[in-house]
């Protein structure tokens, strides 16, 4: 039931050890900098206002609305953390989410982590940022002041979110070699393009919401651009990279299946093993078949010693209860 | 301690929407005694617990909690004095596991490892709900956490004890467990509350408040018992003071809706 | 047996048998085969129920539509063949095992440990790894928090149940209308959240909260746990490298 519905949280075994560390690498640089100017700009009050708000986030996820035959619509988040709490916060509001989502529910992996935080907290927030503010300065200059400027911004913000965040999926899916890139960039980014959709109306009805309610919540994101001006130039370089690059991947797939070949470092790392241990060192392990028919082996007298452990352990709990 | 003493004096105090919740509200209380602060909803009582530890600061005149005065340069002083527990247990009590919640004021103290889990430990026991510091604070039923929230303060060490709606949303035997709980701490004990039977059970001392103003203070059974005065305010004279009269007709009432009476079917 | 296993170990180790597993090249199928006699081990040893073990690991496989298209695009022995000229190849067809079998796998070891640690201890754990402790507060505080704001959003979707009893699908309200009251939900749980955290700031404020997180120091492993978690990644260390030595 808190499984979130959004299909973009990429599980273990799917990424290449490159890969997810080259995304783990890029998300603590980006989480780290978020709690850095957290630390530095926000005060003290906001800190259990991050955290109470991730838990309504994850909440949120929940709600749902139905579309048309089985399908429904759901909640990511990120656009909507980002408006009311700032590019910032919300980075840290969603890592939270994906985090617990990886860790407690198995959704998304825990080595493919900085992936799946990559793309939803750092890119979701970014891209987010900079279509919200692009947006609300674009109404100004058409319509002036209209109440309905900010969930229509929100209702971008949501659905480009989503797009990009989800190309960038398809992106690491298609360079660990897991999903060929002609197949995986159009689905992704089709399938993404209708869940947008809903993340966009909730987003918006959301803002409506708050708006009626309690304006004042929404102080963070109606902050000039200034003192986030990275954040929206990153959104914006993001948005624009991945825009271009997927089609360009999609339609060379054998340029990114290359890369993926290519396994960087790890291959680079292994000839000079292969010449210290060569296959003679070792005879009969060479062999497939039996190194199988071992392994099975070796395998099954695991199991059987943990059954064992259990069954002793238990009858020793039994004998000191009578 | 000789003077665990709350002394408010003339204070006022305004939401920030503009709405008076205190107007000129003076209370003494006493080391050691037990008072309740009665009234309507919004009649300003959670707002005056709130001044007692600095969270709110007063816009006119001044609090004191054991001879101290409450403002900026005290603060750290006041709360380890004062421990203020709030009506949702779920407020009270935000880290994942009991002992974290029980632990965080003392940690906030400042006090070394050791000290830390004693004080953990006391508290609990003092509540009893010793075996329940590993449990995480979401499993908890209200009653439990209603207790829990109480260890959260006592671990504190505190010379006052300031509770908002203790008994709200307990089952009878939670709410006596926890009037029994009162009746044995220590502090000096303040009480808002609607539960006025638990008022007689625990308090020495009673102080009406409505629209943010005192209006009449004194002696449970005497306050409580002028039916006129409970009724202007919001309030009802508990049954527990009702004349015994009055009481026999009730009774006849209600044994007078059973169609056989003394006849409890159990399904 | 495994309940009472500190949750500093069992994260370490379930995060190096992820990482092996992962690092094991595509046809070592005897180290995937050992992978998985040891996690199957692990799952005895921590005595879950087998139904309960399936279907929760089971939930994270549609992911693995992914990778069908491997079977398809991948060149090789022809297997079979599909109209509009996609023809599946065996070796497409290993690679697409070998992603799912990783993925179960490592899906496996993840659920057997949050179904043998409390959060709480696993937060715990992260601490340990000298996490920033801003970060590790506010994943506290979502944990925290999780469920009040899940009963608050079940309330809410059993509120609007109970008044749009009579809304068909399809026909009624429109989407925009139904769209819009979700939304409303949404904002309706950030406005709760958003209160609730102004009270529990004041609930951290009363008992001395400044703003900087503290926790009480735990205790150092044991020399067994030590000696445990050590044995743990020289195994799965000489695995991962048999792997990468004669299948990669």
């Amino acid at each position: 039931m808190l499984l979130s519905p959004v299909p973009m949280h990429i599980p273990d075994g799917f990424l290449s050890v490159l890969v997810s560390v080259v995304f783990w690498a890029l998300s603590v640089v980006g989480v780290g900098y978020a709690l850095k100017r957290v630390n530095e700009d926000l005060g003290e009050r906001q800190v259990p206002i991050m955290g109470v708000l991730a838990a309504a986030i994850f909440a949120g996820q929940m709600l749902n609305f139905s579309v048309t035959g089985g399908t429904s619509g759901h909640l990511l988040g990120a656009a909507l953390a980002t408006i009311v709490l700032g590019p910032w916060a919300a980075v840290l509001v969603m890592t939270s989410v994906v985090g617990i989502q990886a860790v407690v529910f198995q959704d998304g992996g825990l080595l493919a982590l900085g992936a799946n935080i990559f793309n939803m907290s750092i890119v979701g927030v970014a891209v987010s940022y900079f279509t919200y503010k692009s947006m609300q300065r674009l109404l100004q200059q058409l319509v002036k002041d209209q109440p309905w400027s900010i969930p229509v911004s929100g209702f971008v913000a949501g659905w480009v979110s989503i797009f990009i965040a989800a190309l960038a999926c398809a992106l690491q899916l298609a360079l660990s070699g897991s999903s060929p890139a002609n197949v995986a960039i159009p689905a992704m980014s089709g399938i993404h393009a209708l869940i947008g959709i809903g993340e966009g109306l909730i987003t918006a009805g959301a803002l409506a919401f708050i708006l009626a309610a309690q304006r004042d919540l929404l102080q963070p994101a109606a902050a000039p651009v200034g003192s986030h001006r990275a954040v929206w130039v990153g959104g914006l370089v993001i948005a624009v990279l991945l825009a271009i690059l997927s089609p360009l991947a999609s339609a060379h797939p054998d340029g990114l299946e290359w890369v993926a070949e290519q396994r960087g470092f790890l291959d680079l790392a292994q000839e000079p093993l292969y010449e210290i241990i060569p296959d003679y060192v070792l005879p009969g392990i060479g062999n497939e078949a039996l190194a199988t028919i071992l392994a099975g082996v070796i395998g099954v007298g695991l199991v059987l010693a943990a059954t064992l452990a259990v069954a002793y352990v238990r009858r020793r709990v039994q004998s000191v209860e009578v | 301690m000789h003077h665990n003493t709350i002394d408010v004096e003339h204070v006022s105090y305004a939401y920030p929407d503009g709405q008076m919740a205190l107007r000129d509200v003076s209370l003494h209380v006493s080391s050691g005694e037990r008072v309740a602060l009665i009234g309507p909803n919004g009649a300003g009582k959670s707002t005056l617990l709130l001044h007692l530890n600095g969270l709110l600061k007063p816009q006119a005149g001044r609090v004191r909690v054991c001879g101290l005065d409450v403002g900026d340069g005290n603060l750290g002083p006041v709360r380890a004095a004062v421990g203020l527990v709030f009506q949702d247990p779920n407020d009270q009590l935000f880290c994942p596991t009991v002992f974290e919640d029980v632990a965080f004021g003392p940690l906030y103290q400042g006090l070394p490892e050791a000290d830390i889990r004693t004080r953990v430990a006391a508290a609990l026991e003092a509540v009893g709900m010793a075996d329940f510091a590993a449990r995480a604070s979401y499993r908890l039923s209200l009653g439990e956490k209603k207790r829990i929230a109480l260890a959260t303060v006592l671990s504190l060490r505190p010379h006052i004890l300031a509770l908002d709606e203790p008994s709200a949303g307990l089952d009878p035997r939670a709410r006596r467990g926890l009037i029994q709980l009162l009746t044995t701490v220590h502090p000096t004990l303040l009480i808002a509350t609607h539960d006025l039977e638990l008022v007689l059970d625990v308090c020495d001392r009673v102080v009406l408040l409505d629209e943010g103003r005192v209006i009449v203070e004194g002696c449970p059974g005497d306050v409580m018992c002028d039916v006129a005065l409970m009724e202007v305010h919001g309030l009802e004279r508990p049954h527990s003071l009702t004349p015994h009269a009055e009481l026999h007709h009730l009774r006849c009432d209600a044994l007078a809706k059973c169609v056989a009476p003394g006849n409890i079917t159990n399904e | 047996m495994l309940h009472q296993l500190d949750a500093r170990v069992k994260v370490n180790l379930t995060l190096s048998f992820i990482l092996a597993t992962t690092l094991t090249p595509p046809g070592a199928w005897p180290v995937l085969t050992l992978l998985a006699a040891l996690a199957l081990a692990v799952v005895i040893l921590a005595e879950l129920r087998a139904r309960f073990v399936l279907v929760r690991t089971a939930l994270a496989l549609p992911f693995a539509l992914a990778a069908l298209p491997l079977l398809f695009t991948v060149a090789g022995t022809p297997l079979f063949e599909l109209p509009w000229g996609w023809t599946a190849s065996w070796e497409g067809l290993l690679r697409v095992a070998n992603i799912v079998v990783k993925t179960w796998l490592s899906v496996l070891m993840a659920f057997t440990l949050t179904a043998t640690t409390p959060f709480t201890a696993i937060l715990v754990a992260l601490r340990g790894w000298r996490l920033p402790r801003l970060l590790v507060t506010i994943v506290a505080l979502t944990w925290r928090y999780l469920f009040v704001l899940v009963e608050e959003a079940q309330r809410l979707m059993r509120a609007r149940a109970a008044r749009s009893g009579q809304i068909v699908e399809g026909r009624g309200k429109s989407l925009a209308w139904r769209a819009r009251v979700t939304g409303g939900m949404a904002g309706n749980l950030l406005l709760r959240g958003a209160d609730r955290a102004e009270r529990i700031y004041s609930a951290m404020s009363a008992r001395g909260y400044d703003g900087e997180p503290r926790v009480v120091a735990q205790p150092p492993l044991t020399a067994g746990h030590r000696a445990l978690l050590a044995l743990g990644y020289l195994f799965l260390a000489l695995l991962a490298l048999t792997g990468i030595l004669f299948w990669g």
